[in-house]
């Protein structure tokens, strides 16, 4: 908790902090020190600076202990209210006072620095373990049509009179559907690195959201194979001034996503609706849900269901979250209790009922 | 008519050698050029009837290539793009392009451009009379018919409509429908586009939702198409 604070507070911050404290216990020990003896506000001031040290920088530190310093001397060491000492013992106190405290200073700045490293080290583990598992996933999406497409081509290179009209025309069409596939894992790949780069700006524009779906549907009619989509749109839906081809991209790769998922003659629904000047956007299917374990997980890059044998990069939704999120909306993922899943998008735009007005 | 020529100005071999293929199997003239300076040479020496245009060229942008080759160049020019990015193609168009691919595009995609762009850069004349599939747009008379019977549009509807018809199979840009459609401080009320795209593909589809007409570019524009 101390921690959090440390980070937060800027250095002028410290500075004050750390004289308000000693100010606040020195007043404190005054008041009582009719029943206190002055060794032990030394003690008590000790401890005020030692927990100023575990928190702060070095040089509040030392203002800090100079500052308990005096105050201890002119306010508590007999004779009081002057910075004289005529004891001895309470010289040496003095003495040990400053050299406990930067003792304590010293330690606690190298006991902060092995965390650091500490920390430092497990980012990097946890960084390259993040990258061989986008290595293992990538190398396998890429590699696989790749293979497909030299392993094709070799064939018809080299074997060409001895393959059947069929065969060839079996590879060429296995060709055809690698290299689809390999640009749809460049798309996602080529969306994940603009929004990695901080270079999306969403181009808003007035939308109509019944276009834009039956658009997204359309297009991805022949990648579905005979799933039923199934679009409810109210007619009455205001136009939602957002950009088209990001939230397009978001709504296709749920879409898709859905596809992957669930088994053929699955039916994967699309709504659209508006709720307190936001756009909600919601595809579910009647598939087998996700692992409720897994459901937080879902949008995170590269990330991908254990246990699965579909095929991805673990960018479709991060990218879905990205888009989304780059409208200042949000993206959600429930398991429907009938079974299948739901993801919802809400994207807070402005919207005109221009198109339920009487023109002309 | 003679087997059209085309010049291709792309510096990627690889593409080059397919468009080469895809094009001479479909009978067409091909000529190609790897830069935007032996492309402009070439088009002068000899016009040809279509252009197809790099806008990643190494030598030059694609985009001032355009615009140098529209200083005297009327026939279609078709900008091939490897970026997906509206922004780009948009300006193509506004700086005269007749349509645009992205790269990776379907062969069959690229043949029904390059054939359109023919189209209606051959028919000067705008052909006052559609018709296929029962449906009849006849432009001299301002009717439209759909399954012989009248389909009442209104006069903004009709011009939006017939501006479509006009430029069969070109893509028109959102700015210069409601540019033409409504007058140059429509620019930026989209809206009305929208609106009025969605009552005409109500009034002339078979299906609004999956339109065989009126087909949406997304975030360019919209493009009108005849199928046969």
């Amino acid at each position: 908790m101390s921690g959090i604070i440390t980070n937060k507070a800027t250095k002028a911050q410290q500075y004050y902090f750390s004289i308000l404290l000693i100010c606040l216990v020195s007043a404190i020990c005054f008041m009582c020190s009719a029943f206190v003896s002055y060794r032990v506000v030394a003690l008590l001031l000790l401890l005020t600076v030692s927990f100023i040290a575990m928190t702060f920088n070095s040089y509040p530190v030392l203002i800090a202990a100079l500052l308990s310093a005096l105050i201890w001397d002119f306010f508590f060491v007999p004779p009081r209210f002057n910075f004289a000492i005529h004891d001895s013992v309470d010289l040496f106190m003095l003495l040990m006072y400053f050299i406990i405290v930067l003792v304590n200073t010293a330690m606690t700045r190298k006991i902060r620095k092995v965390e650091r490293a500490a920390q430092q080290k497990e980012d990097r583990e946890q960084t390259v373990e993040l990258y061989n598992t986008i290595l293992n996933s990538l190398s396998h999406e890429l590699r696989t049509p790749i293979s497909t497409i030299i392993g094709a081509t070799d064939n018809l290179l080299t074997e060409f009179s001895k393959l059947s009209e069929q065969n060839r025309h079996e590879l060429l069409t296995e060709i055809s559907k690698a290299s689809i596939r390999l640009d749809r894992q460049v798309e996602n790949l080529l969306n994940m690195s603009r929004l990695e780069s901080g270079f999306i700006k969403p181009k808003k524009d007035w939308c109509d959201i019944n276009e834009l779906a039956h658009d997204v549907v359309n297009r991805l009619k022949e990648n579905l194979g005979n799933r039923t989509i199934n679009v409810q749109i109210t007619e009455n839906l205001p136009l939602f001034k957002i950009d088209f081809g990001l939230i397009e991209q978001a709504l296709s790769n749920l879409i898709y996503n859905a596809a992957l998922y669930t088994q053929e003659h699955s039916i994967i629904k699309i709504t659209a609706g508006v709720k307190d000047e936001k756009l909600l956007l919601t595809v579910e299917d009647n598939g087998k849900g996700f692992p409720e374990d897994e459901i937080d997980k879902v949008f995170e890059k590269f990330y991908r269901l254990k246990n699965t044998n579909a095929g991805g990069t673990g960018l479709g939704l991060s990218i879905v979250k990205g888009f989304v999120e780059a409208h200042n909306g949000t993206v959600q993922l429930v398991n429907i209790p009938e079974g299948g899943a739901r993801f919802t998008i809400v994207i807070p735009a402005e919207t005109t009922y221009i198109n339920n007005l009487k023109h002309e | 008519m003679n087997s059209a020529e085309i010049l291709i100005i792309d510096d990627e071999m690889q593409i080059r050698r397919l468009l080469e293929i895809t094009l001479e199997s479909n009978e067409f003239k091909v000529v190609e050029a790897a830069t935007a300076k032996d492309g402009l040479i070439a088009a002068a020496n000899h016009p040809p009837d279509m252009i197809l245009l790099d806008i990643g060229l190494p030598d030059e942008n694609g985009q001032i290539v355009l615009q140098k080759l529209r200083e005297w160049y009327n026939k279609p020019i078709i900008i091939l793009s490897v970026l997906s990015d509206e922004e780009n193609i948009v300006k193509a168009l506004d700086n005269g392009a007749n349509d645009y691919l992205v790269k990776p595009f379907r062969t069959g995609e690229l043949l029904a451009r390059i054939r359109s762009a023919m189209r209606s850069s051959t028919t000067e004349e705008k052909y006052p009379v559609i018709d296929c599939n029962g449906f009849q747009i006849d432009l001299s008379a301002r009717t439209v018919k759909k399954n012989n019977e009248l389909i009442k549009l209104t006069a903004t509807e009709y011009s939006l409509l017939a501006l479509l018809v006009k430029n069969e199979g070109k893509v028109l840009t959102h700015q210069y429908l409601l540019r033409e459609v409504w007058g140059p401080g429509y620019i930026n009320q989209s809206q009305y586009l929208r609106v009025f795209i969605a009552q005409l593909r109500k009034k002339i589809e078979s299906d609004p939702n999956v339109p065989e007409h009126i087909l949406t570019e997304s975030g360019i524009g919209y493009r009108f198409i005849v199928k046969d």
